[in-house]
Formats: structure tokens, sequence, C-alpha cells
């Protein structure tokens, strides 16, 4: 095989790359380039989207791997060593170049980097560290660096990406330890689960210091980790059990769930079908409600351990527990008004602000929200009270549905 | 009827200063006309003035109408100085109208004002830089068409992220020029007045069609976010329609393509054992005991731990305590009683001079146990049964280690270490005897010192802690 060009590593190197949900470039310390030599900003909100690819995915970091030569045999994965998809390895300089010409035109928000495992845990680390190395004290780069963390690696080794990246992750793939043992033999849940717990207490040791004002040093933007949806028999209890106690012992900011997805050269071990857009997508939302609205675990409604793929989670826990509803958005407090379905956290923060002033009424939930059909049902307003419609045994049907997922033609 | 001019179409100042007479003049909004006055344009120096000073007879308006203003004066429509007049007029005597942001009006300009910051955001997003070839220092130059005018609120932004790089971005408004020092606006350009192209271009949009998964369609989720108005600026855009009706294609040949043989290589590196969780051989030194609790699987604990913590301290101890289990901290960090309870139990060693690194800590359950409750685990009491499962490890720590004396702290550990429920209080502060000439002691948690609320029956409990560690320090001595 003749050496692959540049951009031919490119193409290969992202391709390896894609099946990584998280391109996130948010929640990192606030930075800018005025009083530097290179380039780069962070802002400490939300991140940028510099593009949108026809899957409607935001492309905000180039993410790459430094390799996809791996020793490892994960059967869900486009790079394990049992494919045979074409192989290539970028320099440290090449991955550099790219990062800040793509940079400086405003293609992206910064970097993040993988790899596969090459030689051993430590020899992989090392050269992902180079390259985030080189770009922070050799061109003074201030943008958004995201490095992916090889759970073997040695705690210099990470401490050291911990210094130079934004963020770092470790991934995790499957929800049950079973299924890892099977899938991904040589992935072990222990190793991870312990490292993810050394990088809690390493940003939680810098954030001490005296420095509580400001994001910590190591690692500002945290770290995150990513299960993959529907490659084993794991149900969405599973995947949120997991995802509950990951959160709570590791501090992590954010799971991301991957829909298994059909791969080039796939592994006859795995169901090569279409991903599961709609669960994925459910589970997005179960995991926002625990993440965001301050749902516990048991207030999720499964059937048989699944979401409902028909009626977004708050919905489904809404129509389960109808005799909390309807909620007055006069008098509810924010705990009450979150849980009612259709109501958004800034929606509510919108209500609570304005009935200081008046009454509020069916348009004005409409103006604050934004929308009211899901709603309705489960809402007392000024001049407004649902009657029977919130008991109602029809109830489901007259409610919006979400728009069945299918190929959506251009 | 009375006409105001502006000197451009974003002057906020101009149209502050008259707004700000209007009122005060008792003006309605009726009663205005607002208009731009296009040959008075001058944006040749620099940003535009500062607000001038008032001359007097004050009324104050919330900051939020004030930002409000200041952002939808970037938008399009014809009607904003006017909508915004309105605004401030009714604000005289609805002074909370600004807070009530379901009022028709202040909805319709704050809607005006959001679709000026995604104009802005999307400015951030969607600008897309071309080296001009030759020039040293390094200089780029962007041609962008904002839907609404936002170069200047968007400006101090690319300063920042490019500071050190010399700039232009060119719009059909006004233009920016940055030198690396100072920042410039001129009138409106022409997209041949940027570059044509950049020799990244292709590298880019090699990128993007490669991080495109073709299996996961979403073209109206990419329209929502990357609307179709920006794609003639965008150089990626032009793959779209190819990498849409190659798709289905594409996502059915991974599809339907059977597996490949690996190759003899991977067939090699796959051959490798996983691990296996069993454990069944006695440890025959406490190394094994350490990378035992690892794998072990006595009890369902291990599911939601980090790792399991084994003991830890002098090889040939003469005295042993024993804990619970491992908290929070201990479960991240591998090692007993490092947390808030460690820090207390080391007082205490200190307190009672007993030297902690001639001592061997450990605890009867080697997992941590714990329940997620919102973004925290809190701890939970294990088992009789857990406690059971887990003496496997206790007892061989207790056959290899051969202490003179072994404190339990705790319930749980009075249970694992005698067998049997201790009740802690009433067997506290005396010599009990265990098999093989060993004295058993009980004495508090230290997390019980922790929690007990009232601070007289603490310091009571917190010396009688001190006297029993001080004592089983002398019976191992």
């Amino acid at each position: 095989m003749s050496s692959p060009d540049l951009r031919q590593k490119l193409s290969i190197l992202a391709d390896a790359a894609k099946y990584d949900a998280s391109c996130a470039s948010s929640g990192t310390s606030r930075r800018g380039s005025l009083d530097g030599k290179g380039v780069g900003s962070t802002s400490p909100g939300s991140g940028i989207c510099h593009a949108y690819a026809p899957d409607g995915r935001c492309i905000s970091l180039l993410k790459i791997l430094l390799t996809n030569f791996c020793i490892y045999d994960c059967a869900y994965c486009i790079n394990r060593v049992s494919s045979n998809v074409p192989r290539a390895r970028f320099k440290v300089q090449e991955v550099v170049d790219l990062t800040l010409g793509f940079y400086k035109r405003n293609y992206i928000e910064g970097l993040f980097l993988s790899s596969g495992i090459i030689r051993d845990a430590d020899y992989t680390m090392e050269a992902i560290v180079r390259v985030a190395r080189t770009l922070r004290l050799d061109h003074d780069f201030r943008g958004y660096i995201h490095l992916k963390l090889i759970p073997e690696a040695s705690p210099e080794l990470v401490a050291e990406a911990g210094l130079y990246a934004d963020r770092v992750s470790i991934n995790i793939e499957l929800p049950r330890d079973e299924s890892l043992a099977k899938l991904a033999p040589e992935k072990d849940s222990r190793t991870i689960k312990k490292a993810m717990g050394s990088v809690r207490l390493a940003i939680e040791n810098r954030s001490e210091k005296g420095r509580k004002a400001r994001a910590p040093k190591f690692a500002p933007a945290g770290q995150s980790t990513q299960l993959i949806v529907g490659a084993d028999a794991a149900s969405d209890a599973d995947i949120l059990d997991r995802s509950v106690g990951l959160y709570g012992s590791y501090g992590l900011k954010r799971v991301y769930y991957s829909g298994f997805s059909p791969i080039p050269d796939g592994s006859s071990r795995l169901p090569q079908a279409k991903p599961p857009l709609m669960r994925e997508h459910r589970l997005y939302q179960a995991d926002w409600l625990l993440r965001v609205y301050g749902f516990e675990r048991n207030e999720i409604a499964l059937e048989d351990g699944m979401l409902d793929l028909d009626v977004d989670p708050k919905l489904a826990a809404a129509l389960r527990s109808r005799g909390d509803y309807p909620v007055d958005v006069n008098t509810a407090d924010r705990e009450r008004l979150l849980r009612v379905p259709g109501l958004g956290v800034r929606g509510v923060d919108r209500l609570i602000g304005v009935r200081r002033f008046k009454r509020l009424t069916l348009e004005d939930v409409k103006r604050a929200c934004g929308a009211l059909a899901k709603a309705r049902p489960f809402i007392v307003a000024d001049g407004w009270s649902p009657g029977g419609l919130t008991d109602s045994a029809k109830l489901a049907a007259l409610l919006p549905r979400d728009r069945p997922r299918q190929l959506e033609l251009f | 009827m009375q006409v105001i001019r502006l000197a451009s179409e974003t002057d906020f100042a101009g149209w502050r200063a008259a707004a700000r007479r209007l009122r005060r003049a008792g003006t309605p909004p009726e009663a205005v006309v607002w208009m731009v006055t296009p040959d008075e344009v001058l944006m040749d120096d620099g940003p535009l003035p500062a607000v001038p000073t008032s001359t007097g007879g004050h009324f104050a308006v919330p900051r939020d109408f004030l930002e409000l203003a200041e952002t939808v004066v970037c938008h399009r429509s014809p009607e904003r100085f006017a909508r915004l007049y309105r605004l401030l007029w009714r604000m005289a005597s609805e002074p909370n109208l600004m807070k009530i942001v379901t009022d028709p009006e202040v909805a319709g300009l704050t809607d005006m004002a959001k679709a000026v910051s995604r104009a802005s955001h999307k400015m951030k997003a969607f600008v897309r830089f071309r080296k001009l070839e030759g020039e040293t220092p390094e200089t780029y130059a962007a041609w962008f068409e904002p839907p609404h005018r936002v170069l200047e609120r968007t400006a101090p932004f690319f300063i920042e992220r490019f500071a050190n790089m010399r700039f232009s971005i060119l719009t059909p408004d006004a233009t920016l020029l940055w030198d690396t020092r100072a920042a410039r606006f001129g009138p409106g350009a022409r997209a041949s007045d940027a570059p044509a192209d950049d020799v990244l271009e292709d590298f880019w949009r090699t990128y993007y069609a490669s991080t495109f998964n073709p299996a996961r369609l979403k073209v109206a989720a990419m329209t929502r976010e990357m609307p179709r108005a920006y794609w003639r600026n965008l150089p990626e855009a032009s793959l779209i329609p190819d990498l849409i009706a190659s798709a289905s294609a594409r996502t059915a040949q991974m599809v339907e393509q059977a597996a490949t043989q690996p190759s003899a290589r991977a067939r090699k590196a796959a051959a490798k054992l996983s691990r296996d969780g069993s454990f069944d051989d006695v440890p025959r030194d406490l190394e094994e005991v350490v990378a035992g609790v690892q794998i072990c699987r006595r009890c369902d604990l291990w599911r939601d731990a980090t790792q399991g913590v084994p003991g830890e301290g002098a090889v040939r101890a003469a005295l042993m305590f024993v804990g619970e289990q491992p908290g929070d901290q201990e479960d991240l960090a591998g090692k007993p009683f490092v947390g808030p309870a460690g820090v207390l139990f080391n007082q205490a060693l200190e307190k009672a001079g007993v030297p902690r690194e001639r001592t061997y800590v450990t605890n009867a359950v080697k997992h941590f146990k714990h329940e997620p409750r919102g973004k925290r685990r809190i701890h939970q009491t294990p088992t009789a049964g857990e406690v059971r499962a887990c003496r496997w490890w206790l007892d061989a720590e207790r056959r290899l280690v051969r202490p003179r004396v072994i404190v339990a702290l705790g319930a749980t550990a009075a249970l694992a270490v005698f067998g049997k429920p201790m009740p802690v209080a009433a067997s506290r502060g005396q010599a009990l005897p265990l098999p093989d000439q060993v004295q058993g002691m009980v004495t508090y948690h230290p997390s019980y010192l922790l929690r007990v609320p009232d601070e007289a029956t603490k310091a009571q409990a917190w010396k009688a802690f001190v006297a029993d560690l001080g004592m089983a320090w002398k019976l191992a001595g």
C-alpha cells in the first residue's frame, strides 16, 4: 500500500473519529489572545458550531484520530484490529498545522484528538499529549482542546494532558460490564472507572487551592464519556442507571449517547442496521431531565426498562402520574412547573418573572414558552382550566406527536 | 409631525438622544417619523461617537431596555426605531413593562433582539477567512453577508480571537480591518474585494465530507442551524447535495456488505484472553489481597463502585483498625480513610499518640456502597450479607498481618470482626477476646463523630474515641 498523502490521511482519520458523538466546545475558562502571541479564544458559555453536516451534527472541533491503527478488537469499532479499513497515521506536526490552519480560517473552535492504541497505552498517550503541548507551548494556542485519555496510561501523562486540555474524556462505550467484556475484550470497566475517578480528584484538587472563583486549571471543561446505544442488549434502564452512576461518581459534565451505526467493514457479531436515532433522542431527553430539570432516576417512566418512543419522557412521566396535575402556573413552585410537559427551563423562569406583575393567562404561557399544545392539559391559568382533559383516557392521542424520523429528502 | 434624522442605520446614540428629548417633550409615538440620512453615513473614522451627555431632565429606564434597544437597532426592520420609541413611551405609565416579557410589544422586540443575537452568533460561526497569498505578516480576509447589521457588535469576538493576525471582514454594510493593534471600520464592500480561494479549503471540504455519517441523515436538523441563506459563502456547502444524494446508497452498502475476514495479524492479537473476574485461591500475601479485591465479585457492590479499596499499612502491624467501607473519596483514591472521616481519624490518632503508619487500616467491606441522589452519591450501610461476603478479604488480612489488637470502628466493623452484632456504646472501652490470643475492641466510627448534632455529646464521644485509640495502642505495644 502506498502511503497516503495528507488529504487522504485527513479523510481516513476523520472518518475513523466520527463515531464519537461529542463535539462540544463549551464550559471552559474564558481566554483570549490579546495578551498572547498566538491565536485563540474561548467563550465561557455555549460553544460555537462552525458548520453542520447533513447528519444534523454540529462541527465545532477538528475531530480526528492521531492514528487508526489499533491493537484492540472492540467489535463495535470501525478501527478494531480485525477490520480491513485503510489505515493511516498523522505526524504530530501535521495535526498541529491542520489545527492552526483551520483555526485561523475560522473553521473550528479547536481540536478533539483521540487515537487508536498503538504499541501500548503510554506510547499512545504520549503522542496525544505531544500534539497538545506543541499547540499550547510552541504556538501559544488558546482555542479549545479536547483530549481522549487512555485509561491505562501513566498518571504523569494524564496529569500533563489535563494541563493542556479543556476537556478530557474516556469512553466507556457499553453500559453493561458484561457486554464490555464480551465485545471489547481489551477494555476493562474497572480501569476506566479508576481513571475517571482520578480525573475527578485532579479536577477537584486544582479547584480547591484558593482559585475557587476561576475554573480549575486541570481540564476546566471537565470530563465526559460516551455510551453506544443498540450494540448490545442493554435496556434504557441499564443505560440510565449507568449514566446516573457516572454523573454521581465522577462528576461528568456529559454522557453522550451514540446510536450504534453501521460502519465500513462491520463485524459480523453485531447487527448492521440503521442506527436507533429516536431511541438515542429519547435517552438524551431523559438525561436532560436528570441533569437540568432535577428529576430523580425513579421519576423517569419506563415500560419494561425502555423509554416510550412515541412521547417524550417528561410527557410520559406526566401521563403516568396524572394525579399531580393540573399545575397552577400562577402559584406552583419552580420544581412543579418544570415537571409540566412542554415547559422548558427558560420558559418557566420567564413565567415566574412575569407572574410577580400580573396573573398569567394561556396567552402568556404561549408567549413565554413558545408553544402551548403539550402543556395545556396539564396547567391551570387565569381563565383556563383543563377540566376532565387531564384525566381523559384519550389524552395521549390528542397531544402533538414528534414526527417519525425517516430519511429526509432534500 | 416630528422628523428625526439619524446618522446611520445603526445609530443607537442618535436614537437614544432623540428619544430622550422626544419623551421629555411629551411627543407621542404617532407624531414621530424616524429616518436615516444616507448621505451623512460617516463611518470612516473609527467607531461611532460616544453617547452625548444629557442636558438634564433625566428619567430612568431599566438597563434591560437599553440593552434591548442597542441590540434591536442592528435589526434590518425599517420599523425598529419607531417600535423602540413606542415601548419607551409606554414605560412612562407602565414602569414594570420590561418585566412583563409576555406583553405583545415587549415580546415582539425581544424576538427582534433575538434575531440580531442569532445573526451575531452565526457570524462568529460562519465567517470563513481566506489567506492573502504573499503577505507578511500573515493576512486574512473574509466576505460575509449577515442578515442583520451585526459587524460592529461582533467585531470584539474576532479581535480577541485573532488578536495577532491581520484580518479584515467585509460585509455589504461595513468593513472591519484589524492590523494586530487597532480596529478600523469602513464602508460596505463587495464580494470581489475578498480573495477568491484558499488552499486549505479543499482540506476543509475533505474533513466536512469525512466527518459526516451517511447512516444518520437529518437534513432538517442541519438546515435549522445552518440556514441556506448562509451557504453561498461557506466553502463546504457545495458538497451538501451530493452527500445527501449518496447517503442512502452508502448506508445500504455498509449494511449489506458481508464482514471480511480479519488479517492473520489481527486474529493473533484477538486471541488474547479476556479478563476474568473470578478469584478462588486463598491469598498468600497482601499483594494478592490488593489484586484480588480489584476483581472480586463475591457480592454485587463492585458494579457501581470505582474500585475495591484494600487495607493499607504496616505488613506486620500489631494494631489493626477496621472501618465500615470506603466512602466517596476513598472510592476514587483507592485508599482507606482519606475522606472527611479519615481526616478526623488521623487527628484522633495523633491526639492519642498512635502513629498511623505503624498500624494497619482496612474496612469490613471493600467496595463503596452508595445510592445516586441528584449529582452526588449518598453512602448506604452494607447489608449483613455483603459484610459476610467480604469477610473473605478481612479474614485474609487478619491472617496475613497477624495483629495483636483489632479495633472495630462502628457497628458494621464490629459485626465483621466479632461475627455478631455488638452495641457500640455498651461494648467500647474494654478489651474483648478474639480467637488466637487476639484482643478485640469496639469504638465509634469517626463519621459518627461528624454526625453527632449536639456539641456536648460530640465532645464526650471525641474524648472516649481518643481514649479508646490510646488504650488499643497500649494493649498492642
